[in-house]
């Protein structure tokens, strides 16, 4: 017999070494591998088998590390990611394919992927789409939309070109490599092994009073190293995003107001903590009847969940223009529908983690963020201390989608290096991110459309309410941006639209990719198939029709001279809408079961914050070594800014990307970028570096008094430069660095101009649009309801595609989230709370999509780009909805349009004919 | 804690003799449901037992070790029989789950949408059980699984292998499987089913089951009677053959619409089992 206890140790092959790893019985061997042999490489994202992130080889055969027990491993080859890319052929050509496609964007799914294609790829060296599709399928991705993944594996031909990296230019990614290696450290990566952490505990009802009993008591018989309570916030108790909407607590006190909520905290070592059954601390609980849904939430019977918000509301948004009531009368023909949708859970494949110490009395905070200087300003004001003694340097994000713009495990980490005085360390379970952090919205939108005889759009009556859950963070942003965009990228010259965020006991929601416009698209793009139906008109013609154009005012009001691409993008799509609705016409005439439908939308969105400052800063400096230093402080969690923010400053100081030594971002070093949201890396902070990257230049061609013309080559601790009289070189060595080592250097502002919105929402709320529209082809099973999607074809206005390689990643990925949202994903608090429950789209559920960039240069952007990081999600969900309502007749309402709702519609549909 | 991981199924028996160990296979199910603070204290891993990885045919039938993995279901060179369990062995979670989690971790999970179990209820799957106190048994896979997550199995008791005995020479089959994804997806309704024609090309024997639809995946007795002598293409089901179903409301879907996915499903099956 074969028996072993604790303290006995596994030996095994790891990556091609002999390995002796001591072993505690039942342990998970993705637990042994990062936290015992330091393989920060097995990245976990669920712990159960649901996101494939943890995948290794064992005996070249793919598992999931997090389900495999370690003690299994002993006698075994086991191979991780770091371990493929020592020597194996394979691995090395599949590495520059991903990078060739751009098929890492944050890159924490790359592990799972990477190792489970390396070995299909031994098997099966030239797979076909459906091999590629079976063996990645158990590794989830919420970036890329899987299709540069696919085309990756299959060794397509490369879309990145090796060039000098200026503007338009498909570069690899600049940080691909250090993904691709697994080298990139995410929220969970940097603390060192052994540290103490934190275990946040949780309110597990939606609606609680509690109280904490002798919590202190049990964390000394347990061996623990401190508790963290409410009584240990040193500063405010609150903390939020928006100014004056600071709501949220960083532990509860008294009551608790959603499930998942925190109420304290317990600090110790990873196994103590482990062992802690939640049930067993002392904190006495008493649900109470709690919100769960806006309609009740608002009803007398329900209590407030903060004082001053009648009816919990809690703040409203307004945008009219014209005289609707008056146009809706006129109209020839009126739609109108009510359109609901629940919460959408970011999914990110990281779960928020991080790692803080005290520096020479100072706290650090390491962790994954979309707002660095935002969680500095956060924790100021929570831990009460001076900005001074906070530092913010953020890891690598695993995903983001706009959660990570709120504080999460920020304040429990300082907390707990403050009170311990020692590094302290936390991740989240999958379980406690999802309950615990921010929502997409749901909405229930009622919505009154007329339109002219001739086509045109006469009134629009746009009412909507959205769950903003137990605390503000960004609804009041949502209530905002949906009056001012409710209308899509129209002429609508009579129009009232009319927000509200209810609060309800259940999880926060706040930003997620589209602040609630995609929501509101769904209500616009479903009601203006109705509306074309009604006349009898073409669908795109429909909307081509109605398109805004430069000149015509918003229903803001505002008017832009140039810039709008929403017609060029609907016109983009006439070839694919006349084909595929023909070829549909043809499969459904010999089809009884399935159905084929085409489906249209539009959408545009505002970058950056709405009508308010909204400044990036960019510092760049040459050191005497000729170094040039790019401080990149817009965080990149996958979309690509490490990528897209240098090629903007190497283009504009004329030096080559690869020249460029990049500085991340960090509270002391590198200055504010902004946060990344709102679609405004690109254009924001763009600018900023297309600022800073003139005035190194200026100050460079001033000093060696040269013609702007000149061409530089900086290095070797000289710039050299020439122009028509010839070349000259500047000794770098001989000029004095400054304090950080510059010999020259440049810091740039750059705030979008945008005006206030008054009473009516009149005014100029951003400075530049971006504009899409999506072609969606779906199959219907109407015997079953379930919607195979086929193809897409995705056109996007985004000015000036910086990296048109990145641009067609940013699509596939918002496609993927739209799609998602329109057919499979509702978080449900206390039903849905993982992986399995919560369904986001895997690599077999996204199909082909064709990209079509527009560019329709802006006066702003920088190079002419526009914001894209939104508008690639907005037209996908509804034009899935009319997809499905031109091969069904029936027009889905709600989403997710689950196979149990499909079905139940189609019957609904047929007892109504 | 403590793990064993035992070579003879003897002395895997002494150890669930004496002491109540986690069982513990691929780990696909053991660890997804672990609480903190309520972890087992000890392991028992049966994945190196003798015989626990082999897939064995004899003339009596086919005889599935414990701890063979669905990958090595997938790859076993079976009978068309099979082809539903087959089938189902490439749709439990994904490639890496099939790598790992083994066929009677699937029954002994006891999971309403256990994706092997149909096509195992099929094949008249019996589970072969021992325990060192009452030596071994053998139980028909349907009187195996008593409810949700509840099997028959005592506590000193383990599944040593799935036994399915022999197939009527032509059977085919072919299992369905419905989910609101591609991969990595809890079944809202499954079927596996298992026909015999005779040589007029009507139904001799049936065999259908329904998983995710109820407690317990179910075979469908009055149906599979009903079936006899009928036409595959021309067959009609009645809500009396369902009767045994009792689907339920949740997040995947209605039991209205289960229902109706079901009927659709066996359709689908016979239809598909029956292609050439």
């Amino acid at each position: 017999m074969n028996m072993r206890s604790k303290g006995t140790s596994t030996k095994f092959r790891l990556n091609g070494e002999d390995k002796a790893a001591p072993l505690v019985s039942g342990m998970r061997l993705s637990e042994l591998l990062r936290e015992q042999l330091g393989q920060r490489d097995v990245k976990i994202g669920c712990d159960a088998g649901d996101c494939g992130a943890c995948t290794i080889l064992i005996d070249g055969a793919p598992v999931c590390a997090c389900l495999t027990p370690a003690h299994q491993a002993a006698g075994r080859e086991v191979q991780t990611v770091q371990g493929l890319h020592a020597g194996d052929p394979v691995a090395a050509k599949l590495t520059q394919s991903f990078l060739n496609h751009g098929a890492a964007q944050c890159g924490i799914c790359t592990p799972g992927m990477f190792v489970s294609a390396v070995a299909l790829l031994r098997d099966v060296p030239e797979p076909s789409e459906a091999q590629v599709q079976d063996a990645l399928g158990g590794v989830l991705c919420r970036c890329t939309g899987y299709r540069k993944i696919i085309d990756a594996v299959m060794g397509a031909p490369a879309v990145a070109f090796v060039s000098s990296g200026q503007v338009g230019d498909a570069i690899q990614h600049l940080d691909g490599a250090e993904k691709l290696f697994a080298q990139t450290k995410y929220g969970d990566d940097v603390a060192p092994m052994g540290c103490i952490e934190v275990l946040v505990v949780r309110s597990p009802y939606p609606r609680a009073a509690f109280e904490i009993g002798d919590l202190e008591g049990f964390a000394k018989s347990a061996g623990l190293e401190a508790v963290l309570t409410a009584a240990d916030v040193e500063g405010e108790n609150t903390f939020g995003v928006i100014p004056g909407f600071e709501d949220q607590p960083v532990f509860a006190e008294r009551e608790a107001r959603f499930r998942g909520e925190a109420v304290a905290a317990l600090v110790g070592n990873r196994q103590t903590l482990r062992g802690i059954d939640p049930a067993s601390l002392p904190i006495t609980w008493s649900e109470r009847p709690a919100a769960q849904d806006i309609e009740f939430a608002q009803s007398d019977a329900a209590a407030e969940l903060h004082n001053g918000r009648d009816k919990n509301v809690m703040c409203g948004g307004f945008v009219t223009c014209g005289d609707p009531e008056v146009a809706l009368a006129r109209a020839s023909v009126i739609v109108e529908g009510r359109f609901q949708s629940g919460f959408v859970e970011h999914g990110y494949i990281e779960p928020e983690a991080g790692f803080a110490k005290l520096v020479n009395g100072r706290v650090e905070v390491h962790a994954c963020t979309q707002a660095p200087v935002m969680d500095l300003e956060g924790l100021e004001r929570v831990l009460g201390l001076d900005r001074f003694r906070i530092r913010i340097v953020p890891t690598a994000v695993g995903g983001g989608f706009g959660s990570k713009l709120d504080m999460s495990v920020q304040p429990y980490l300082a907390l707990a290096a403050l009170k311990t005085g020692k590094p302290v360390r936390i991740c989240y379970t999958r379980t406690e991110s999802m309950q615990s952090s921010t929502k997409r919205h749901p909405s229930d939108i009622v919505l009154r459309i007329g339109a002219e005889k001739d086509g045109k759009i006469c009134g629009f009556d746009f009412r909507g309410n959205f769950d903003t859950g137990a605390y503000a963070s960004w609804g009041p942003t949502v209530a905002n941006r949906v009056p001012v965009h409710a209308s899509g990228p129209y002429r609508i010259a009579d129009y009232i639209a009319e927000s509200k965020g209810i609060h309800t006991n259940n999880p926060p929601a706040g930003a997620f990719r589209g602040f609630g416009v995609p929501q509101s698209a769904i209500a616009q793009e479903s009601l203006f198939d109705e509306l074309a139906d009604k006349l009898g008109v073409d669908a795109l013609e429909f909307r081509i029709t109605n398109a805004l154009e430069n000149g015509i005012p918003t229903v803001c009001g505002q008017v832009f001279a140039q810039g709008v691409g929403i017609k060029a993008c609907l016109e983009a799509l006439r070839p694919a809408w006349a084909e595929e609705r023909a070829a549909v016409e043809a499969f459904n005439a010999t089809n009884a079961t399935l159905k084929c439908g085409v489906g249209v939308a539009g959408g545009w969105y505002g970058c950056g914050n709405t009508s308010l400052a909204n400044p990036s800063t960019i510092k760049s400096g040459i050191r005497a070594d000729g170094t040039v230093v790019l401080h990149q402080g817009a965080m990149d969690i996958g979309q690509g800014a490490n990528t897209v923010i240098t090629q903007v400053f190497a283009t504009t100081l004329g030096v080559p990307v690869e020249t460029i030594e990049r500085i991340g971002a960090d509270t002391d070093v590198t200055p504010d970028a902004g946060k990344t949201s709102a679609s405004r890396q690109t254009f924001v902070s763009g600018n900023a570096a297309r600022l800073s990257g003139n005035a190194l230049r200026a100050a460079i061609l001033e000093r060696m008094n040269i013609a702007e013309s000149a061409t530089l080559e900086i290095g070797k601790g000289e710039i050299r430069a020439t122009d028509a009289a010839g070349a000259r070189v500047l000794d770098l060595s001989a000029l004095d660095p400054d304090a950080e080592g510059y010999v020259l250097r440049a810091e740039e502002s750059y705030d979008p101009p945008t005006k206030p919105l008054d009473k009516n929402g009149q005014g100029y709320p951003y400075a530049q649009f971006g504009y899409a529209a999506h072609l969606a082809v779906v199959e219907v099973d109407t015997a079953l309801g379930t919607i195979k999607p086929i193809k897409f074809v995705a056109a996007h206005d985004v000015g000036q595609a910086i990296n048109p390689m990145l641009v067609e990643g940013q699509i596939h990925g918002g496609i993927a989230q739209g799609l998602g949202m329109a057919l499979m994903e509702e978080y449900i608090p206390g039903r849905t709370e993982n992986l399995h429950d919560y369904l986001i789209p895997t690599i077999g559920d996204i199909p082909r999509i064709e990209t079509i960039i527009i560019e329709e240069t802006d006066a702003h952007g920088p190079y002419g780009a526009k914001g894209l990081g939104e508008h690639v999600l907005i037209p996908t969900a509804p034009a899935l909805l009319n997809a499905i309502k031109h091969a069904t007749g029936v027009r889905l309402h709600n989403v997710p349009a689950i196979p149990s709702a499909v079905h139940a519609a189609m019957k609904e549909g047929k007892r109504n004919e | 804690m403590v793990h064993s991981q035992p070579i003879e199924l003897d002395a895997a028996l002494t150890i669930l003799g004496s002491s109540e160990p986690q069982v513990v296979a691929g780990g696909t199910d053991v660890y997804p449901a672990m609480q903190p603070g309520l972890e087992p204290a000890a392991f028992l891993d049966v994945t190196r037992i003798q015989g626990f990885s082999e897939v064995r045919q004899t003339e009596f039938g086919t005889r599935f070790g414990a701890a063979v993995t669905w990958t090595d279901v997938a790859k076993a060179e079976l009978p068309q029989a099979f082809d539903a369990l087959k089938q189902a062995a490439r749709e439990v979670g994904s490639l890496q789950i099939q790598n790992a989690g083994t066929i009677a971790g699937n029954i002994c999970n006891a999971s309403p949408a256990a994706d092997g179990v149909p096509a195992l209820l099929a094949l008249n799957a019996e589970v072969e059980i021992a325990s060192k106190a009452r030596g071994r048994r053998s139980v028909p896979l349907g009187h195996f699984i008593k409810g949700v997550r509840r099997t028959a199995l005592e506590q000193d008791e383990l599944v040593t292998a799935v036994f399915v005995p022999k197939m009527p020479t032509g059977m085919r089959s072919a299992f369905e499987k419905l989910g609101s994804r591609r991969y990595l997806v809890i079944s809202i309704a499954m079927t596996a089913a298992n026909i015999l024609l005779d040589d007029r090309g009507r139904i001799a024997e049936a065999r259908i089951s329904v998983g995710s639809c109820s407690a317990i995946a179910q075979r469908l007795s009055a149906l599979e009677a009903d079936l006899v002598g009928q036409k595959p293409t021309a067959i009609k089901i009645t809500a009396d053959h369902l009767a045994a179903l009792t689907p339920i409301d949740d997040v995947r879907g209605t039991g209205a619409y289960r229902r109706a996915a079901a009927e659709e499903q066996i359709q689908r099956a016979i239809t598909r089992a029956i292609e050439i």
